[in-house]
């Protein structure tokens, strides 16, 4: 068990920790950029930071929290941890390329870092030209290289994850027979390895440009500055879904184990899977609405957002339905799946606020915007992350957590949430920009409660971080299948042996056979033979 | 479990329950991983294709500039090493290890004479002051349709050409471990893959070079 052990591992499971450690790291790095930005904000005066220290600031939490945190958040971690267990492998397809994909992110994330922390990037997380080419005199190409490296860490693991699921299954273990965890790892892995290439060509003719001041981006020697926007939101929408799939299929795994019932409609649950990623293609302009672009390209790719709503109800509706009469226990993976439905909910409808050609006008580059992305980004995706974390962790480290705690943390989280993001739609309304380090003096009550808002998702944040570490020694040890869920990974010993299977399983039932509809237990298949 | 024991079982725990398993896997991996590079040359060619159609004349004004020669050259260079290379797949999945390691040596030396002759086409482009940013010189009416459109030609053609590089550097080493190390299991595999990734190489300059060299002279 020596460090070298760990950092030359081709274990699917210790890449795994590998990447949780980093990404908790840049997690509180990119929160403590946060923090300062709310000790600006409770008051209108620009007194605790300058302007522009402020605008690096809103990047470096912007750029660590995108990059570095939430694309590789779920896929990294536990799909990485959970991918070949779920359908009975011993490993993912290409284990050396796993960890190789684990040491670009860290490469990327350290050049970064170093890029912010020695001056920092002034652009944004968006770098949008021509401030980022011309006028910027921040460290951007640094940062934009570190972004490049990171992507193609994602590029590898959603390459890897492709395989393993097309060729690595089970005997047995059909497509409509896959946890729909494994689902929404296919559909993100299909975006990372479609959408992330054109980021990194983007930002490599970014970088040219910047550095000889001549490119297809400069409108002052007839690029076009529309062009950047285009190719850099081709990637960064269907980025949100990168972020949102997975923690779609965590979901959905954990709402079926809390109400004792298989996932309702489970076959269009997996069809609104790749209806989102397919359309999510499709509708990147909505970020272009006041850009400058065609008036029927607007309206088009306002259509298609609205579009993409339907599966997204989709999901809500039978999440909701697998509830019914279902024998419901509120453990804590529980609170936070249930948190996000409705967080997921309120983020979506806000969206299509935006999707709304003239609504957008008023809205567009307000607080309004930062309020709806956060909540799906937040308030979805790492609730369903922190979701995933609390449900599979007596799997990962075969310990049990303090259950009162992480229910109390759960709470707390949506609390502090809904505090901190909720009075951003109002000030969004009342027409409060974003990025601005001082404001009119109207907007203070707002702001305050949104600030001491941060203060208590600061503390759910920072429990789970305590009790967690707590229970890796102390924790009681769990037994194989603490929940009594379905699952191939619940039939082998938390934490599983390195090899995974001894034998490789046969699976011979349907997915989440859950009571009353199961014929026996809650057991879903596959004694191996 | 000891740590000797677990790192023991890990080496055994390849992924791969069977050699074909794993030769459709590398196949299914090396199609995505193209796919991927399909993406992000797109980005070079719609990049393209937008500034074309806002200045077409200037665009063909300044596509007459390139070396249509070196180009054209250049194309069947690259056309005849990827016959080389696929002659060489064959000759691997045949076991056929000496004319394996002839025909990926050809492959490879086509391929570093495409890089030369690329090299002599820049060092003219050069001397003619049509390198965008440095002293670039063009009929003043077109001069900054025609410095996007050199701006694309040597991001279009030097990503190509550091692929190309890569391309030469991953069959050396293929070529090299069939020639010394004699022939593996998994030597037909490892062709197949350097070849697959060669051909793309190929495609990618099939595009590039009506794009760049031919349109402006129908
Ligand atoms: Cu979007």
């Amino acid at each position: 068990m020596t460090l070298w052990s760990w950092l030359s591992t081709h274990d699917h499971k210790r890449i795994a920790l590998l990447y949780a450690i980093s990404i908790t790291a840049f997690f509180f790095i990119g929160g403590a950029a946060a923090t300062l930005m709310r000790i600006e904000l409770a008051t209108p005066a620009g007194d605790v930071v300058s302007a522009e220290t402020y605008n690096k600031l809103f990047t470096m939490h912007g750029v660590i929290m995108v990059w570095f945190f939430l694309i590789p958040s779920i896929p990294a971690t536990l799909g990485n941890f959970l991918v070949p267990l779920m359908i009975g492998a011993r490993d993912l397809a290409f284990p050396r390329l796993n960890l190789t994909s684990w040491y670009l992110y860290v490469a990327g994330g350290l050049f970064t870092l170093a890029a912010l922390l020695l001056g920092g990037v002034d652009t944004g997380w968006t770098f949008y030209t021509p401030f980022s080419t011309l006028y910027s005199n921040t460290h951007v190409i640094a940062v934009v290289t570190g972004v490049f490296i990171a992507g193609f860490s994602s590029i590898l693991t959603g390459l890897n994850f492709i395989v393993t699921i097309h060729k690595l299954r089970a005997p047995g273990l059909t497509w409509f027979r896959l946890p729909l965890f494994i689902w929404a790892h296919y559909a993100t892995s299909v975006i990372l390895v479609l959408a992330t290439p054109v980021l990194a060509m983007t930002l490599t003719l970014l970088g040219i440009e910047r550095l000889f001041h001549v490119g297809i981006f400069d409108p002052a020697l007839g690029g076009d500055p529309l062009l950047f926007q285009h190719l850099f939101w081709f990637y960064s929408h269907p980025a949100v879904y990168i972020m949102i799939l997975p923690a779609m299929g965590i979901v959905s795994e954990i709402i079926a184990c809390f109400s004792r019932n298989p996932v309702f409609g489970y076959r269009s649950m997996a069809y609104a899977i790749i209806a989102i990623a397919g359309i999510g293609f499709l509708v990147w302009g909505h970020h272009m609405f006041v850009s400058g672009q065609a008036v029927y390209a607007g309206m088009i790719f306002s259509l298609l957002s609205f579009v993409v709503a339907i599966p997204s109800a989709i999901k809500v509706f039978n999440w909701t339905a697998t509830l019914y009469k279902g024998t419901i226990s509120f453990e804590a993976p529980m609170l936070y799946a249930l948190g996000f439905v409705g967080l997921f909910m309120f983020g979506g409808l806000s969206g299509l606020f935006l999707a709304a050609l003239a609504l957008d006008v008023h809205l567009t580059d307000t607080y309004f915007v930062v309020a709806h992305f956060h909540y799906i980004m937040v308030g979805g995706s790492v609730s369903a992350y922190l979701g995933g974390i609390h449900f599979w962790w007596p799997k990962i480290t075969g310990r049990m957590y303090p259950p009162k705690w992480a229910q109390f943390a759960a709470v707390l989280l949506f609390l502090g949430f809904n505090f901190t993001f909720f009075p951003q739609y109002l000030l969004g309304v009342e027409g409060m920009p974003r990025r601005y380090h001082e404001y009119a003096p109207e907007f203070q009550t707002l702001h305050v409660l949104s600030s001491a808002g941060a203060v208590i998702l600061a503390i759910g944040y920072l429990l789970p971080l305590v009790y967690l570490t707590w229970s890796l020694t102390r924790g009681r040890k769990a037994s194989a299948n603490p929940w009594g869920a379905t699952g191939l990974e619940w039939t082998v010993p938390s934490p599983p042996p390195v090899e995974n299977f001894g034998e490789t399983p046969i699976v011979t039932q349907e997915p989440y056979a859950y009571p009353p509809h199961a014929v026996s237990g809650g057991a879903r298949r596959a004694a191996s033979t | 479990m000891s740590s000797a024991a677990r790192a023991e079982a890990a080496e055994a725990s390849g992924a791969f329950s069977d050699r074909d398993q794993q030769r459709e896997a590398c196949d299914l991996g090396m199609w995505v991983f193209l796919t991927t590079e399909t993406l992000f040359f797109g980005v070079l060619f719609f990049g393209y294709l937008m500034a074309r159609l806002r200045f077409p004349e200037a665009f063909a004004a300044a596509g007459r500039h390139t070396d249509f020669a070196l180009g054209t050259i250049n194309t069947a260079v690259l056309l005849t090493s990827s016959l080389a290379m696929a002659l060489a797949v064959r000759a691997a999945a045949i076991r056929r290890r000496r004319w394996a390691v002839l025909l990926l040596g050809a492959t490879l030396t086509l391929g570093v004479a495409f890089l030369v002759i690329k090299g002599f086409e820049y060092r003219a482009e050069y001397l003619q002051h049509l390198v965008p940013g440095a002293d670039f010189r063009f009929d003043a009416a077109q001069r900054d349709a025609a410095q996007l459109f050199f701006w694309l030609y040597f991001v279009m053609t030097g990503i190509h050409a550091i692929h190309l590089a890569i391309g030469i550097v991953v069959i050396g080493v293929v070529a090299a471990r069939l020639a010394f190390g004699g022939f593996a299991l998994q030597s037909p595999l490892s062709v197949e893959m350097a070849g697959l990734y060669w051909h793309f190489v190929d495609v990618v300059w099939i595009f590039i070079y009506p794009c760049l060299y031919l349109i402006a002279r129908s």
